[in-house]
């Protein structure tokens, strides 16, 4: 769920079009990874992209409009973090082919800012040197001086700019108005940027070899010009990594962190889901009461306010799901979690770099295929885009909520857990286990035995900025309630249509629905699903929940409203579904969502990553077999167990 | 002269050359890229465990996770931790 809809954006659309290079000169921001290409990007256009504290977090061009001080549109674009101008996976690829002129749809840039992290000079000004090789007017953007002047690490601008022959100016793009110097720049002339060739120390040669010992001997002699040449590590992450490295209470840390995420999830939610019930509740016994009885009154109550009410109380969960993966990305711990599990994806045929694309994926899919992008070896990459939708991505956290809290009973065991939480971070784990069981499989199938590429940074920490976080709840928030309000209701409107068309015969006994379209194509799908333990309701349910999979959850709601006979007001699904499902049922349905092999969008972008519909065919079929294989092992061990 | 991957934990050396592996020879420019430059300092920081790989290494201000793989084209001198000097 979530970035989902929003990661899929313009940058990929099919490049047939026409460019017109609209809107003023294109400014690219140009860095290595993790130095605030995107935190000043945010700051210029004002946009709220991603930013995140490890290498990678961008893996896509994205463009926004900068209208400088003096009134002049600028184009700017904000791209992948490289080391160098030798890329060696796609998303650098991305970068390089930007600054060279060979990006599909979209002309060389005009200018280019070259971002620098002022606390590691000397890897960031390796990449100024090869980006000014290339001739496009350039400038330099001091960036994190703050966290640098902390450090006791005092840069002089202007003879940094003398020695590099280009404007320098600092900012602190975290800071609201930590571009004023950038945004100056910005209104003077292409010309200005040039710097005075004559001043600059560094030859600007056409010869095509200048090997990056040349340029880091230049590097070298600027930084004992300027005092800088020792070395500044950060002995707060030495400190901290000593503990989070350790391999014992590491990797302790890391299932207490992992653990805690989802017991919160279900421990913190309870109060704020509690009041969006009642405020449903409230909400559908006012329309009844104020409406006749009608076709407008079901679609309001059975259809509109069953659906997206049914939808909207998970918020709660989702939200503090984020805020878990909020501040593990902000603070820099996710590649160290990476380090630590790079050994167990090793026994699978995977590297640690295919941790957090597939952490990602635990928010979406999506943005976890797109993640893959970071992952030098093809074949790994195609390997991790495979198993990304075995990661639950929050979507589903609406149906394995629903059917948790109507089956499994609220208790504590050993004293300390809530059974119910258990059981949530079950399912996680069994997504995880059966990702593992599958990278296996392909470990086998393709044998290669070579050590496959790491070469991963681990970040010095930083706080997470209550601001940062705050930022990035509101958006999932906004996103997730624009689904509810968009995708879900017209989803949950047409099923209440399907469910309620065309009308029962005349003596009909049973509720209408069984009379109706929904009711005809889910007694058609039973035929498949039966052997699995789904009965028509939850077959139909399935259908909309193609494009979205929380749609699952307001289909249900809408097929028991309307199943209900007699009764008026939306109920709350949750003691309905306890009624009429066998725990045996419940079971398979988890069971099903574990591996949820139906959500068009994702199949979507893996057609567009992988460039074919080749795998997103075989996706989409092997997801589907496992998830019935897997169905019906549980189904009937439960009915044997006397569960049916 | 060693290579990196058989160093001592936060034993300072330094790098004298990077080996371009027969199986992957784009893993020369690509830790040159990272900073792996001879002449550089560089410090083992931690190892993970069981089977000590990866590593975490330090190399000027920045930090790397390498496999021993790859710690193994660098080659490097000790340095004295205290002073800095061969
Ligand atoms: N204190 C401070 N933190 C900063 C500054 N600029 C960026 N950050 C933080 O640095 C981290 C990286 O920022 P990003 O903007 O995601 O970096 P990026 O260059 O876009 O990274 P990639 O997309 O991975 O290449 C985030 O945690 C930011 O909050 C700054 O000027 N000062
Ligand atoms: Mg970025």
């Amino acid at each position: 769920m979530s970035a989902c809809h929003d990661s899929v954006r313009r940058d990929h659309a099919p490049s047939a079009v026409v460019h017109v290079h609209r809107g003023g000169p294109l400014v690219a921001l140009v860095g290595n990874p993790n130095c605030g290409k995107t935190a000043l990007f945010n700051v210029l256009t004002g946009s709220r992209q991603k930013v995140a504290n490890y290498a990678g977090v961008t893996v896509e061009r994205k463009e926004g409009r900068y209208l400088t001080t003096a009134g002049k549109a600028l184009r700017v674009l904000d791209l992948p973090g490289t080391y160098g101008l030798n890329p060696r996976s796609p998303d650098e690829q991305v970068t390089v082919d930007v600054l060279m002129g060979r990006a599909r749809g979209e002309k060389r840039p005009d200018r280019v800012v070259c971002v620098v992290d002022a606390t590691n000079l000397r890897r960031n000004l390796r990449l100024v040197l090869a980006v000014k090789r290339l001739g496009l007017p350039c400038v330099v953007a001091l960036n994190m001086t703050d966290l640098a002047a902390r450090r006791g690490i005092h840069v002089d601008v202007d003879k940094l700019s003398l020695e590099l022959g280009v404007p320098v100016v600092k900012t602190v793009a975290v800071r609201k108005d930590g571009a004023t110097a950038l945004r100056t720049l910005l209104d003077a002339p292409a010309e200005a940027w040039r710097g005075d060739a004559a001043h600059s120390p560094v030859p600007e040669t056409d010869a095509p070899v200048v090997t990056v010992e040349a340029d880091h001997d230049t590097v070298q002699r600027i930084l004992v010009s300027l005092g800088l040449d020792m070395h500044a590590p950060h002995t707060l992450s030495d400190r901290i990594d000593r503990v989070v490295l350790h391999p014992v209470i590491g990797m302790a840390l890391l299932m207490v962190v992992l653990f805690l995420m989802f017991q919160a999830v279900f421990a913190w939610a309870e109060a704020p889901m509690g009041w969006i019930e009642a405020a449903t509740a409230w909400v559908a016994n006012g329309v009844t009461a104020a409406l006749s009885d009608g076709w407008l009154r079901s679609l309001l109550v059975d259809g509109i306010i069953a659906g997206a009410g049914g939808v909207l109380v998970f918020l709660p969960q989702i939200l503090i799901l984020f805020f878990f993966i909020l501040i593990l990305e902000e603070s820099g711990y996710l590649p160290r979690a990476a380090f630590m599990l790079d050994r167990l994806m090793g026994s699978v045929g995977l590297s640690g770099r295919s941790f957090i694309p597939l952490l990602s994926s635990f928010a979406c899919a999506i943005p976890g295929i797109m993640a893959a992008r970071t992952i030098a070896s093809p074949r790994d990459r195609l390997v991790t885009i495979m198993i990304a939708p075995l990661m639950t991505c929050s979507a589903r956290l609406p149906v394995y909520a629903l059917l948790i809290g109507a089956f499994i009973p609220k208790r504590e065991v050993a004293g300390m857990f809530e059974l119910q939480g258990l059981v949530l971070f079950g399912l996680y784990v069994a997504g995880v286990i059966s990702a593992m069981g599958i990278a296996w499989l392909a470990k086998r199938l393709t044998t290669r035995g070579l050590p496959r590429p790491l070469m991963m940074e681990l970040p010095t920490y930083h706080w997470p900025t209550p601001r940062n976080v705050a930022i990035g709840l509101w958006q999932r928030a906004s996103i997730f309630l624009k689904r509810v309000g968009g995708i879900i209701l017209a989803l949950t409107v047409v099923m209440w249509f399907l469910a309620s068309f065309p009308a029962p015969p005349a003596g009909a006994t049973g509720p209408a629905i069984e009379y109706s379209l929904a009711g005809t194509l889910g007694r058609g799908l039973a035929t498949i699903f039966e052997p699995i333990g789904f009965n028509w309701q939850i077959s139909v349910a399935l259908v909309p929940g193609m494009a979205a999979r929380e749609v699952a959850v307001s289909a249900l709601g809408t097929v028991y409203a309307l199943s209900a006979s007699g009764d008026d007001t939306a109920q709350a699904l949750t003691p309905l579904i306890a009624h009429s499902w066998s725990l045996a049922t419940a079971l398979s349905l988890l069971t099903w969502f574990v591996f949820a092999p139906q959500c068009l969008s994702t199949l979507a972008t893996v057609k567009r990553e992988t460039g074919g519909w080749k795998m997103p065919l075989v996706m989409a079929g092997y997801l589907f077999g496992l998830a019935w294989l897997a169905c019906f092992i549980v189904y009937h061990l439960a009915v044997a167990a006397g569960w049916g | 002269m060693f290579t990196l991957d058989r160093s001592d934990d936060f034993q300072l050396c330094r790098i004298e050359r990077i080996h371009t592996p027969e199986h992957a020879p784009e893993w020369h420019d690509w830790l040159q890229e990272l900073g792996f430059i001879p002449g550089e300092k560089v410090m083992l920081m931690a190892r993970a465990q069981p089977g000590g790989d990866p590593l975490v290494v330090r190399v000027g201000s920045s930090t790397f996770a390498l496999r021993c793989a790859e710690a193994a084209c660098i080659e490097v001198t000790l340095l004295d931790n205290a002073t800095g000097a061969a």
